[in-house]
């Protein structure tokens, strides 16, 4: 036990003087947190709009006005000329178009129902789909407002959204960073933090010495497990309180899921250092191994219904898509184990099976 | 004598490739025990299977008393090891690398304290003992490796050519710390390229394609060869080799 100890603080002297260490289990973080939270993001604020405005009525002027009113539009001008709209769209600095026809309040007066033209720059189709999609939503609720429900004709299904009714991207893209991190800290760190002491010979003399290879590895992951919970804890405090991340479910259950996660990382880190005898190495794997698949699999970026079958398939091998589905479960929709069990045994499955082979195949020989 | 190594008739083969052949030699308590050999000529497999990391294939060995078949733990406890790379950790202190080494040799804690304050004292470094290893200068980073290599006290020390890349009269001065712990009653077990460290062994065994081909003191191995110097009883030994060192 005396020998672990002396293991343990040694590792996390490591760790201390390090400032590179520190920087990628720090910075990292919040770089990424900030990233996604901030700048990637698919929610559609303040998108320019052209209004072509061939009325002059007042109820024209008041529909514009609930446009840039919304916050999802930014009016940057109102033109006359129907002709002018094709050299704004070629311009390329306007994404939409309102044109309200002519005579349109005495129109709609006698056929109580509104008549307006939306037109969409869908060179980017999930952009314009949204943009009409938030202009429709406009234009019904005005005509909401001037007639009243009764006079709308047709069905109107009303729509609740569940968990996240404003629709913050912030949800979505949270419990995907949080996977993403894990997999990357994890895995780099332990599978750099082995490859080291092999690069330095230092790992001979741990071998010689009556310390078991089985501790060897068992002491080089309990730091890195510390030290990922205690990153998980930055990650959780800066995306509630930074990123008004809702937190339904319980705090502990995402810890103790967050762990199985950390495990299944420290153990692939572990694989990786097997394989390999030099740091550069070891990073490059880590990195490109992790990165891109836990981008493209995970399910944050691109939805997993959508890929083609046998990608679906292959989705399944990476434990950040199961860890994705447990967080949401947990910090949007507030649910319990009897939800997601099977997530994670899953998990747990994958644990298993890569501690069982890391500790297989870690080379006890010089 | 007291006998610490007995080796006989010890071999290790890789499928067809024998690594190792009837490897049979005995190192008394206190020697230093040159083991010499081209590249290649199984030095390294034979040593790892004295310090407990490689099974042999076949043959007896006991080292410090211990069967290298069943009772690795028990030898890993009772040698040191110190290699050509730097085996300290260069992030750490002086004072913590012995801490962490001691530590792991399950010495206690009062026991590392009085002996890490000996040894700052006995190598005269106090004024690097809290400075990060990486700092201090090279030539003291191979003797306080060999330092740590025999804190915990081992009964053998096994060295593999631990003055690769270092001046002469560091080496000159690394030699002095092997006497001093050869006098205290640790046996030093040392491979070398270097043939006037050969000279300053007790007894050499030359390695010749995974054979043990000549065993004595330096002088004897002279006269018997006929010739003035150990380089050139290397050179009527080495030369007949098969294998192609790597």
């Amino acid at each position: 036990m005396k020998q672990f100890f002396a293991f343990i603080k040694k590792e996390f002297l490591h760790v201390i003087r390090d400032s590179k260490t520190l920087l990628m289990l720090f910075g990292l973080p919040i770089v990424q947190i900030a990233l996604f939270g901030f700048a990637l993001s698919n929610e559609v604020k303040e998108v320019n709009l052209v209004v072509c405005n061939l009325s002059n009525e007042t109820k024209a002027t008041e529909l514009i006005q609930k446009f840039d009113a919304s916050g999802n539009f930014k009016v940057v001008q109102v033109i006359h000329d129907p002709n002018a709209l094709d050299q704004w769209f070629k311009n390329g600095n306007i994404k939409m178009c309102l044109v309200i026809p002519a005579q349109f309040e005495k129109n709609a007066v006698r056929e109580r129902k509104i008549d307006v033209q939306l037109i969409a720059d869908s060179s980017d189709p999930n952009l314009a789909t949204t943009l009409v999609n938030y202009g429709n939503q406009i234009v019904f609720d005005f005509q909401m407002k001037w007639f009243g429900q009764s006079t709308l004709p047709g069905i109107n299904p009303e729509v609740h959204m569940m968990y996240n009714p404003s629709l913050k991207g912030t949800t979505n893209f949270v419990p995907g960073v949080i996977s993403l991190i894990m997999m990357l800290i994890c895995v780099l760190m332990t599978s750099v933090s082995i490859v080291k002491e092999k690069e330095l010979g230092t790992m001979e003399v741990l071998l010689v010495s009556p310390f078991h290879p089985f501790f060897i590895i068992i002491a080089k992951a309990i730091p890195y497990f510390v030290l990922s919970l205690f990153n998980l804890s930055i990650i959780v405090f800066l995306s509630i309180n930074l990123l008004d991340m809702p937190m339904e479910g319980s705090i502990l259950l995402l810890f103790a899921e967050s762990g199985l996660l950390i495990l299944v990382c420290l153990s692939l880190g572990l694989l990786i250092s097997n394989t390999t005898n030099s740091q550069q190495a070891a990073m490059l794997i880590s990195l490109l191994g992790m990165l891109i698949p836990t981008l493209i699999f995970t399910g944050f970026l691109f939805p997993i219904e959508n890929m083609p079958k046998p990608l679906q398939i292959i989705s399944n091998i990476m434990p950040s898509k199961w860890y994705y589905i447990i967080v949401k479960d947990i910090m949007i929709k507030g649910l319990g184990i009897k939800y997601f069990w099977k997530e994670t045994l899953i998990l747990m499955g994958m644990a298993i099976f890569l501690l069982a082979l890391s500790l297989k195949k870690f080379k006890i020989r010089l | 004598m007291q006998t610490v190594i007995h080796t006989e008739n010890l071999c290790k083969a890789f499928g067809d490739f024998k690594a190792a052949y009837n490897i049979s030699f005995e190192v008394y308590k206190g020697e230093i025990f040159g083991f010499l050999g081209a590249n290649g000529a199984g030095k390294t497999t034979a040593m790892k299977m004295l310090c407990g990391l490689s099974i042999p294939s076949s043959g007896k060995a006991t080292v410090a008393g211990f069967d290298v078949w069943t009772q690795t733990e028990e030898i890993k406890r009772n040698i040191g090891y110190m290699s050509q790379k730097f085996s300290l950790y260069e992030d750490l202190t002086v004072l913590e690398n012995l801490k962490f080494f001691g530590g792991i040799y399950g010495m206690s804690r009062a026991e590392i304290k009085e002996k890490s304050q000996q040894l700052v004292h006995e190598l005269g470094i106090s004024q690097f003992a809290n400075r990060l290893v990486k700092s201090i200068p090279l030539g003291w980073k191979q003797k306080l490796a060999f330092s740590v290599a025999i804190f915990h006290n081992p009964a053998i020390v096994f060295l593999d050519e631990p003055t690769g890349g270092v001046d002469p009269i560091t080496r000159r001065q690394f030699w002095d710390l092997i006497y001093q712990a050869a006098a205290r009653g640790i046996t030093v077990f040392v491979t070398t390229h270097y043939m006037d460290e050969a000279e300053y062994c007790d007894r050499i065994s030359m390695m010749v394609d995974g054979e043990i081909k000549a065993l004595d003191t330096p002088e004897n191995l002279k006269k018997q060869f006929g010739v003035e110097t150990m380089d050139e009883v290397f050179y009527e030994l080495a030369r007949k080799a098969q294998r192609k060192g790597d």
